[in-house]
């Protein structure tokens, strides 16, 4: 229906995060504002569970599209099929992860549909009867909002953690299920092999993230950063410098070039706080610095700010954390 | 094997960044520029292809006249072939319709096997170009590869790695193909003195909107579907507090702060 907005649920091979779910949150926000439905799409092998799921979570209508094509996560094979369901019922807007297959399928979406699109959208609001999406330009110095005014749906890729994370209820979705002629015969990719990351780093899903950079002086520094990250239940990041002298691999940079992350505690070690380090960490709800320079940069953005070696606030803090948190 | 990479200007992260208000888009008049450092990475794995395989590099870029220094550096670098998209009706364009522009030049070009482009820009930074191209060519869409294993252009098939949420996805494709690189692919080499010289005295190829065979309704300001409609400047982050005294007593504070945000379990 015109004016529903659509919320596309990610998953891998079927298994969901419930942050698989966040955006059903401002999506319902934005269907209450036009008065109409909130609904989510999902696309997969089987998708029953993940379409009662998104119940709990607020949507009230959830079109399916099933099929064996769809069992390993293909880019071309997801967006050719929402591709086909937003030309088909044209909702006001679609959101969509700002993650790797999130963006994998709006892109190739909004190709096939004929237009552009917002991605990393961190603000999302109604504005002359239609959405607003404002993304974060020149490492966040900048924010810029657009609109697409010609088409629909509108389509957005919307950064992780950018807003509330919907309650789960009791409530329950009606599943429609949709076909699309989508074969193998028409894709040109096959996954061969998924090789799991050993160390697992999902800097943007994380809560809490401890990162270092170059004061950390060598890669012994990110053992110690590692041991109070897990204590806290959190992630290793780590600025670019840090990474180019191959202390720690990229997959951990924040920053313009690396990913941009919104924990609720982000913990700056030896990170002087250039703007393209600012750019990926800056939206953090809570930013601790510790650095021994009193004038670094990353003061100006800290929450809190620690003047002094980290070789000595560390292993005390680490050693406080342990006792109050009796592990 | 034909190959083909998309380079783009940028603004210097250092540079003072202009707005054109009215238009929503980038003054790029007096800012220093230089090659989308992703890109880098892209046309140092077409070299890397082309050293490989064999076969010949097209660097093609889309922006105005000064853009034409990111298609000299890659000239300097011994690309085979140039061309610079630029139109006053391109200005202004959006993803869609900078995608559709390139995948207006690769087609004029004919017959390319794989497209490299970056994973994204530092001024736009979107990051869908890439796969937008793929769709609008109909060639097979590969971001975020981190790994080329193999490029087979008789067999018609490549085989990437992409650095994915959790790991590494191997995935093998149709050629032909886009392919968007990330950061540590390769290590981007620099051109040499008697490179940059020959460079500098080449002639770089500038196709127009009519040239592209490219519908002038689609593009640019007045064509492109996603209007700009507000630029601000967020509030700054509230000034901090810099917490004192000595270091038992700081790390003391810190901890009972952090636990109290209820975030740690
Ligand atoms: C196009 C472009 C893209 C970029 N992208 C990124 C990006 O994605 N991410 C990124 O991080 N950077 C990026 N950079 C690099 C960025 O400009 C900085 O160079 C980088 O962030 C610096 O890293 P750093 O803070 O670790 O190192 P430095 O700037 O060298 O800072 C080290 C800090 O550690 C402090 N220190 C030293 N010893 C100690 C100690 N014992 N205890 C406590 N503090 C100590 C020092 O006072 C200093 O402030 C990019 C640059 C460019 C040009
Ligand atoms: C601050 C800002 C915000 C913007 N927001 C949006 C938005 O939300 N939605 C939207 O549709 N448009 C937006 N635009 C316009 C968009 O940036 C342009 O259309 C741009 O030409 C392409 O997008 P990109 O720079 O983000 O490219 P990306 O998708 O980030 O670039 C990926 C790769 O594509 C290739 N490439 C991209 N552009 C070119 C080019 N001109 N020539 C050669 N190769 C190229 C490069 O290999 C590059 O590494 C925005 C522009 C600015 C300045």
């Amino acid at each position: 229906m015109a004016n529903d907005v659509w919320v596309y649920i990610e998953h891998k091979e079927g298994a969901v995060s419930p942050m698989s779910f966040e955006l059903l949150g401002i999506g319902k926000q934005l269907a209450e504002g036009f008065g109409s439905n909130l609904c989510a799409f999902v696309i997969g092998a089987q998708v029953d569970d993940l379409a009662k799921e998104a119940g709990t979570y607020g949507a009230s209508k959830v079109y399916a599209v099933e099929g064996d094509v769809f069992k390993d996560f293909r880019g071309e094979a997801y967006a050719k099929a929402a591709a086909a369901l937003l030309e088909k019922y044209k909702p006001e807007i679609a959101l969509f992860r700002a993650t790797v297959m999130g963006t994998d399928v709006a892109a190739a979406a909004a190709a096939q549909l004929g237009f552009g699109l917002c991605t990393d959208t961190i603000g999302l609001a109604i504005d002359g009867g239609k959405v607003k999406m404002t993304r974060a330009a020149f490492g966040g110095n900048y924010s810029v909002s657009v609109v697409n005014e010609k088409a629909a749906p509108q389509i957005a890729t919307v950064r992780p953690k950018a807003f509330a994370m919907p309650e789960k209820g009791a409530g329950s979705a009606e599943v429609v299920k949709e076909s699309v002629a989508v074969s193998d015969a028409d894709l040109a990719t096959k996954v061969v092999e998924f090789i799991k990351s050993a160390t697992s780093v999902n800097l943007v899903e994380a809560d809490i993230i401890v990162s270092g950079g170059r004061g950390l002086g060598n890669d012994q520094g990110f053992a110690m950063l590692k041991e109070l990250a897990d204590l806290l239940g959190g992630a290793v990041g780590a600025s670019r410098a840090a990474v180019d002298s191959e202390w720690i691999p990229y997959e951990h940079q924040v920053g313009q070039t690396g990913k941009t992350v919104k924990p609720k505690i982000y913990i700056a070690c030896g990170i002087s706080g250039a703007i393209q380090h600012l750019a990926g960490m800056r939206t953090s709800d809570c930013i601790v610095a510790i650095n021994k320079d009193p004038d670094a940069p990353i003061f100006k953005a800290a929450s809190f700010g620690i003047v002094g070696d980290y070789k000595d606030i560390v292993p005390k803090m680490i050693e406080k954390f342990k006792a109050k948190l009796n592990k | 094997m034909k190959i083909a990479v998309c380079l783009k200007q940028v603004p210097d992260t250092e540079a003072e960044i202009k707005w054109d208000i009215p238009k929503g888009a980038l003054s790029r008049d007096g800012m220093d520029c230089i090659t989308n450092p992703f890109d880098e990475f892209a046309l140092e794995e077409a070299l890397l292809t082309k050293e490989n395989y064999d076969g010949e590099i097209v660097a093609v870029s889309m922006g105005p006249e000064g853009a034409k220094d990111v298609l000299r550096n890659a000239l300097a670098l011994t690309v085979d072939q140039v061309a610079l998209c630029t139109d006053d009706a391109f200005a202004g364009s959006d993803t869609y319709a900078t995608a559709y522009v390139l995948a207006s030049a690769i087609k004029k070009v004919g017959d390319v096997d794989v497209v490299f482009c970056g994973k994204q820009s530092t001024d736009g930074n979107t990051g869908v170009v890439g796969a937008e191209l793929a769709a609008i060519l109909g060639f097979s869409q590969l971001t975020q590869v981190s790994k080329v294993r193999s490029v087979d252009a008789g067999g018609k098939k490549i085989v990437v790695e992409r650095a994915i949420e959790g790991g590494i996805e191997v995935v093998e494709a149709k050629l032909p193909a886009v392919v968007s690189v990330i950061k540590g692919i390769n290590e981007p080499r620099l051109p040499n003195l008697m490179g940059i010289r020959k460079a500098s005295k080449m002639d770089i190829p500038q196709w127009s909107a009519g040239d592209l065979g490219v519908d002038t309704g689609k593009v640019g300001t007045a064509g492109a579907s996603t209007k700009v409609v507000e630029i601000a400047v967020p509030p700054p982050r509230g000034a901090g507090e810099i917490l004192k005294g000595e270091i038992e007593e700081i790390a003391n504070t810190i901890t009972d702060k952090l636990i109290d945000l209820k975030v740690i379990k």
